[in-house]
């Protein structure tokens, strides 16, 4: 949470991207910004907790060990009762969004810093990813008959004008829905932590009070964090689960 | 209307939506009480479930939240 409200500063300041290095590729800006730092900062930390905690691997694990080892049984287990035995393939894919989610999302709670999860580009670019590689791996294993999957097996063939097209949207609403999830928790838990700090300058005599709040919303904001890594994640297995079996 | 007490109103009408997440969410918790209750030895099981169930409700509590801040404070 940066750019700390006063009474008369925006809530929404804190989301603004500045860039750091400025570059220009004729017209292209690919300026190196504050959000891109925080995701080379979210890359090295992870790399370093798995290198850090595997590299002296011992019988009786030390703490970064533990850490590490923690995280891949988590992800491991998440896939195997997913996916099944036969998604093990895709464990480096769910990993590597769980752990890129999670770190952006539990950096960007430290005071001054900045969520990259907080904006539309970065969360729908995810989704977007995580949608073309289920169509591709639905299409890869099963072929034609993927298009089965657009009629739930069973229901009487008259409804199929109706249930047809329902499947066909709920299918293609899919990146939309996990990315807007993300984003929106992140922005709206920070804008509300910004609003409340805001009340302490606004409020005279007691502004103690929405401090005290503050301190709850913030370790609600700590749950939320990690809660919407995991979604994210589960979301992305259960997608990858109906491509592999399809239903 | 001034445009500042409409952004006051639209905030405030945004903010109507987050009822239906909060009777999502009561549902969730209330269900998931009942069911362990009923069956203690499941709720290991249940449990992850029903923390799923809750952010996903959640959300949906804070698009209806997320409108109301951008009506108010997006420039």
């Amino acid at each position: 949470m940066s750019g700390v409200a006063g009474e008369g500063s925006n809530p929404l300041e804190q989301f603004v991207i500045e860039p750091i290095v400025k570059l220009h590729i004729g017209s292209v800006d690919v300026s190196y910004t504050n959000s891109a730092l925080l995701m080379t900062i979210a890359i090295v930390l992870i790399a370093a907790l798995l290198i850090g905690g595997t590299r002296r691997a011992a019988l009786v694990p030390g703490r970064l060990q533990s850490a590490a080892e923690m995280a891949y049984e988590f992800v491991a287990g998440m896939v195997r009762e997913n996916i099944g035995h036969d998604g093990m393939e895709f464990f480096p894919l769910v990993f590597s969004i769980f752990m890129f989610v999670l770190f952006g999302n539990m950096l960007g709670l430290i005071p001054f810093s900045f969520t990259f999860t907080s904006h539309i580009v970065v969360t729908f670019a995810l989704a977007l990813f995580v949608f073309a590689l289920v169509t591709a791996v639905a299409f890869i294993k099963h072929g034609i008959r993927f298009f089965g999957f657009f009629f739930p097996s069973g229901a009487p063939v008259v409804m199929a004008p109706i249930l047809i097209p329902i499947e066909i949207v709920s299918y293609l609403s899919r990146p939309v829905s996990l990315s807007i999830r993300l984003f929106a928790n992140m922005m709206a838990g920070h804008t509300m932590m910004a609003v409340f700090a805001g009340f302490v300058i606004a409020v005279p005599l007691f502004g103690f009070f929405p401090v005290l709040i503050n301190v709850a919303l913030y370790g609600l904001e700590v749950i939320v964090a990690a809660l919407q890594a995991y979604v994210f994640t589960i979301l992305t297995c259960l997608y990858l689960r109906d491509a592999v079996h399809l239903h | 209307m001034d445009p500042t007490s409409a952004k006051m109103i639209g905030a405030g009408l945004a903010a109507i939506g987050v009822a239906g997440a909060g009777v999502g969410i009561g549902n969730i918790f209330g269900t998931l009480v009942s069911s362990i209750a009923r069956n203690p030895a499941a709720r290991d099981q249940v449990f992850g479930i029903g923390m799923l169930g809750f952010a996903l409700t959640e959300a949906v509590a804070l698009y209806a939240l997320l409108i109301a801040f951008l009506v108010l404070y997006a420039t």
